[in-house]
């Protein structure tokens, strides 16, 4: 009675472990086929991501919500705190404000006025959609967000992505109802720009720290600390001008700006429909033909 | 009949829960937390679930379930598709090996191992990132990770040990 059970174990137990051992060495492959897969069919990969991110987006965003309850409630209890404080700059504020609103005023007239002589082609129209940030996916690899935007609300990919600040990114993966955003910190990130002072173009790359570079620049650039880097528009894809960050270093490393993104208190973004052929036509329409 | 009908649903339920878990933690370690810096280095909850389960109950993780987390975790945190997946599966397979010096040991001795693990696990996700994209990844913000991950582990096991004895009970 008691010998059968233990024959069949004796047999069963050492083919039961090399089927596991299989098993195990079949997924390490799996896995490594999967990176290179991902390095031949970039298209198929992001499909998958994309449509596998939109699955969890219900679950990432109510995950979500707490949370952002929490730090709403933290910061409208730090907003009580200051109210008198804030009342007092809000007032201050207010005058100068109103100097500036008679300024604007001026210039609008007379901007008006210049174009009508010049027959200037204005730029196109900009929409925004505004998104809730439902993951920051984190980690040391990947500075990524995921918002519960996508293209059934009128999301577009590789459109600019701003706060209040400035630009943090542009939209990289676009699923039904939700878009993951590459933000410009990232290793994979491109952006045209422009030093606002010298409008010298560059173009900001991202490298997974803190401080994007300035690559491409031309032999003669020169920048100084403190200038502001903004988008410069080129290739269509943004707006020209959003604030970007200000430049932080000139050394041997290039040159490094600290961007205006604050990624711990991103909760909502604004996503910008810049219309690609209508920036296009204009581009086109703007430069001299020899 | 039905009795053991319910009271097989209930054992199979209760050994679902380390999958379960894992996988909450992959979703967790995605919220953003509104604190400054946070989100650079976020501990990497799914490692830590994974250790304490192959070196506790890996009969209830198999090694799909461990590829499964980690193909999880690649796709939502936007890191390469596989790269996780394959370090969540080496850290399984050499946890497994090592069994017999963790499995039983006081909590000191599994938080060593952890931490020799997960420095391993560092190291190697490092290399294939930097690989895939052929560049020199910047390995500092791997580096605060890692001691990250390592301090927040005795919060986590704690928590994971307690759920062992409570929901799977003893072996």
């Amino acid at each position: 009675m008691k010998e059968r059970p233990r024959t069949i174990g004796r047999i069963a137990q050492p083919i039961k472990t090399i089927a596991q051992r299989f098993a195990y060495v079949g997924l390490v492959v799996a896995a490594f086929g999967l990176m290179l897969l991902g390095k031949a069919d970039v298209v198929l990969v992001e499909r998958l991501r994309v449509s596998v991110t939109d699955a969890f987006a219900p679950i990432l965003d109510a995950a979500s919500q707490p949370v952002a309850t929490v730090s709403r409630m933290i910061g409208e209890a730090e907003d009580l705190f200051r109210v008198r404080e804030e009342n007092t700059t809000l007032r201050q504020d207010r005058t100068r404000l109103l100097q500036w609103q008679a300024i604007a005023r001026k210039l609008k007239a007379e901007n008006r006025a210049l174009r009508a002589m010049l027959n200037f082609v204005p730029g196109p129209a900009v929409n925004f959609v505004t998104a809730r940030v439902i993951a920051d996916t984190g980690g040391a690899f990947a500075h990524s967000l995921v918002v519960n935007a996508g293209e059934r609300d009128g999301v577009k990919k590789g459109s600019a992505v701003i706060t209040g600040d400035g630009l943090i990114g542009r939209i990289a993966g676009l699923g039904d109802r939700s878009s993951r955003i590459l933000l410009l910190t990232d290793l994979n990130s491109r952006i045209p720009v422009v030093i606002e002072k010298t409008r010298t173009r560059a173009i900001l790359a991202g490298n997974n720290s803190d401080r994007p570079k300035l690559i491409y620049l031309p032999s003669d650039a020169v920048a100084a600390v403190g200038e502001r880097v903004v988008t410069s528009g080129h290739g269509g894809a943004f707006p020209p001008g959003i604030p970007v960050g200000i430049v932080a270093a000139v050394g041997e490393g290039g040159i490094s700006v600290q961007p205006f993104i604050k990624r711990d208190s991103l909760e909502y973004v604004r996503i910008v429909d810049f219309r690609l052929d209508r920036g296009f036509a204009i581009g086109s329409a703007g430069s001299k033909t020899p | 009949m039905k009795r053991s009908f319910w009271v097989q649903l209930d054992s199979w339920a209760r050994n679902m829960t380390p999958f379960g878990l894992t996988l909450i933690m992959v979703i967790v370690s995605m919220v953003p937390m509104h604190v400054p810096e946070y989100a650079r280095v976020v501990p990497l909850l799914s490692l830590m679930a994974i250790y304490h389960w192959a070196v506790f109950r890996p009969e209830l993780l198999p090694a799909f379930a461990v590829f499964v987390i980690g193909l999880l975790q690649d796709i939502l945190s936007g890191t390469p598709i596989g790269v996780h997946a394959l370090v969540f599966l080496i850290v399984y397979g050499l946890v497994l090996s090592q069994r017999r010096f963790l499995a039983g040991k006081s909590f000191a001795v599994v938080w060593l191992g952890f931490s020799l693990v997960a420095s391993g696990a560092a190291v190697l996700s490092w290399i294939l990132v930097s690989a895939y994209n052929v560049v020199l990844v910047d390995p500092r913000p791997v580096f605060f990770q890692y001691l990250m991950t390592l301090g927040t582990f005795p919060l986590l096991g704690w928590f994971l040990l307690r759920w062992q004895n409570a929901i799977l009970g003893h072996k």
